[in-house]
């Protein structure tokens, strides 16, 4: 293989979705025509999903793309195995805008090399944190996490290292770590990117909490749209426990969901971890105290435990170094929906979301005005244009009555109907609902109705103030963030919007 | 088109009984007979009651909660569509549309929340493939390949 020219192909869903697999194939065809062979690595997504499918040639690592595969004659024809200059040519990944601006901390690792190989994770440093856990005692890895100011980046932002004290302190004869893999909300893909991209780094983060902790037995909860992320992860469990840094002491099983949105909120998931219906348990007890089959249990985001090696490895403080206000570190955040250059930016807290969705993402994808963004998912909030010099900051969030949420930001153009997608709020929070508790239950089929009166134009303003009633009952009433946070994109929208719940939109 | 093998409780026993002895093992004991057989009829929830020594109830509310588990496995391909709120940014209503059009009669569509491929919209899955930047065109040819028994 001495002559074969490197090249790097994402193993990821959205590059396959968009034919990376069929443009891989067509280069080797072409390459084996003309006497070019390949050495294929097969990387995480680096998260530029505006240009997959995307290759990079070569040891210097030219970057090809977005590329179809009528483009790849092309290419052979422009030399790309030897850097050629193609209309489809980004350079070296590492010197491009969109890469440059970002500060990849978590995601650093993300595409340099192969997602499954443990060699090449340890050759970019990886199990650094934990080495340095092991080095350390675990009041000195929470010590680490409280410097570091990390909060949960699931959506609820709590402070991490509280979390995993309460749980270190519980007394118990078996404790366990849980991932919240079952990234549910509309505008999200960090998760799935990480386990995809870097395993090992998730896996890292869960070894270093159960050491902390002192729990024998970890578990992710996977959701069951992510299929690809489940085979990765998989061959990346069995390569940690050949390498024998997992085993007896402790391992970690891969639990599949099966299609229910409310699983990603905390005991809805241990309800189903324990193979029960996914509903909501009443707090407290809290998880940390009695969580899976009642004994104490961390429960993190992916996110945030692939978080924990940087800050172990690196020290709490240079985390806290970066971010804004009581925000500390990075986000990743996912630019989606209507935006010209979306994907993964991990930036640090205190970036405008105008600087995201105009310096990053380009703007609209339909080259229309930008006229809402959501973030924050189904139970975070929409923002009008002019709102959009916000921080990125969760206090500064809250304030405008939204949230980070687990950092997903879904543009719209001037073409979205809010009294329509306040109706979606609502339909969505009715078809996922668990049932348990009555606000959210009733309260969502109600809000579907009302607003179905409202968008037909009946007694507008008395269903209107029906509307807001039944979200005070709704936040107020429920039992957890389904019900209680539904009512925030509903209320912004009607508060940012209001001439499209009075037959305005359009005119 | 998958042809799925008929209910035969004596290889369910042999998917089911594996994950008896792991705690919680129900919902990957539930996957196991689904990916078998293509559901979890009433066989099947009498089985697990059976080894899980549960009431069928209680399988049963487990069964029908999760969206994922079918009672009768599908006689058409499916096709899965995005409808969150990213691809619905992208135009994913007018893409479930003429998905109807197209072949409401011949393939199962179904909506979907969220395939975490939000900024490739639309999205939309087949099996375990996801397919994004989904153009009514791109559609129509998907809608070929599916019905021509790919994937």
């Amino acid at each position: 293989m001495t002559n074969a020219v490197p090249l790097y192909v994402a193993r990821e869903t959205a590059a396959r979705s968009v034919g990376v697999e069929e443009v891989l194939q067509r280069i080797l065809e072409v390459g084996k025509e003309r006497g070019i062979s390949f050495d294929v690595i097969r990387t995480g997504g680096r998260g530029l999903h505006w240009a997959e499918p995307l290759v990079e040639v070569g040891a210097a690592r030219i970057a090809y793309g977005p590329l179809e595969v009528t483009d790849v004659e092309g290419l052979f024809d422009a030399e790309f195995a030897r850097g050629g200059d193609h209309a489809t040519r980004l350079g070296s990944l590492n010197d491009h805008a969109w890469l440059k601006g970002q500060t990849r901390l978590v995601f650093e690792r993300m595409g340099l090399g192969c997602a499954t190989d443990l060699e090449a994770f340890r050759s970019l440093g990886g199990f650094g944190g934990w080495e340095r856990a092991c080095d350390l005692g675990p009041d000195e890895v929470l010590d680490e996490l409280d410097a570091s100011n990390l909060r949960g980046r699931g959506g609820a932002g709590f402070p991490a290292a509280i979390k995993w004290r309460t749980v270190k302190e519980a007394q118990a004869d078996e404790k366990f770590i849980v991932c919240n893999a079952d990234e549910g909300d509309a505008g999200t893909f960090s998760d799935r990117l990480l386990m995809e991209g870097d395993p090992f780094c998730l896996i890292e983060g869960m070894m270093i909490a159960a050491r902390v902790v002192g729990a024998a037995r970890g578990y992710i909860y996977l959701r069951s749209e992510y299929p690809l992320a489940k085979e990765i992860l998989s061959e990346a469990l069995e390569a940690v426990r050949q390498d024998g840094l997992l085993g007896p002491h402790f391992d970690i099983e891969l639990r599949i969901g099966a299609g229910s949105y409310v699983c990603g909120e905390e005991t809805a998931m241990l309800e189903s971890l324990e193979g029960k219906r996914g509903e909501v348990r009443a707090k407290p007890p809290l998880p940390a105290h009695a969580g899976l089959f009642g004994k104490p249990t961390l429960v993190n985001n992916v996110i945030t435990l692939a978080s924990i090696p940087w800050i172990v490895a690196r020290g709490g403080k240079a985390w806290a170094e970066f971010g804004h206000g009581r925000s500390r570190g990075t986000l990743p955040v996912q630019l989606g929906g209507n935006v010209k250059r979306g994907g993964l930016v991990e930036v640090p807290f205190g970036m405008t979301l105008r600087e995201l969705v105009y310096d990053f993402g380009g703007g609209t994808l339909s080259g229309r005005p930008v006229r809402a963004i959501q973030i924050g998912g189904p139970l975070g909030t929409f923002l009008p244009e002019n709102a959009l010099d916000v921080p990125l900051d969760y206090e500064a969030l809250a304030e405008l009555g939204g949230s980070v949420g687990h950092g997903g930001v879904i543009v719209f153009d001037d073409t979205v109907d809010m009294a329509r997608q306040a109706r979606f709020a609502f339909d969505f929070c009715a078809r996922e609902s668990c049932g348990k508790c009555t606000p959210c239950r009733i309260g969502s089929v109600r809000g579907v109705e009302v607003m179905d009166k409202i968008i037909a134009g009946d007694d507008v303003n008395e269903n209107i103030a029906l509307i807001e009633d039944l979200c005070e009952t709704m936040k107020e009433g429920s039992l957890c963030a389904m019900g209680g946070l539904t009512p925030q994109p509903v209320l912004a929208a009607l508060k940012d919007f209001p001439k499209d719940f009075h037959g305005g939109f359009g005119s | 088109m998958t042809v799925w093998p008929k209910w035969d409780a004596a290889v369910a026993r042999d998917l089911v009984v594996p994950h008896s002895n792991i705690p919680g093992g129900l919902l990957p004991a539930l996957h196991g007979m689904q990916e078998h057989f293509g559901c979890v009829a009433q066989g099947a929830i009498d089985l697990a009651a059976d080894v899980f020594n549960l009431s069928r109830a209680e399988v049963y509310g487990v069964v029908n909660f999760y969206d994922d588990f079918r009672k009768t496995p599908p006689e058409m391909p499916v096709l899965k569509i995005c409808m969150a709120e990213a691809c619905q940014a992208v135009g994913a209503e007018g893409l479930k549309r003429h998905a109807v059009d197209l072949a409401g009669g011949r393939m199962e569509i179904e909506d979907v929340f969220c395939l975490g491929n939000c900024a490739c919209g639309p999205s939309v899955m087949a099996g375990s493939s996801v397919y994004g930047r989904v153009s009514p065109e791109r559609l129509d040819t998907l809608v070929g390949l599916l019905e021509g028994g790919g994937e």
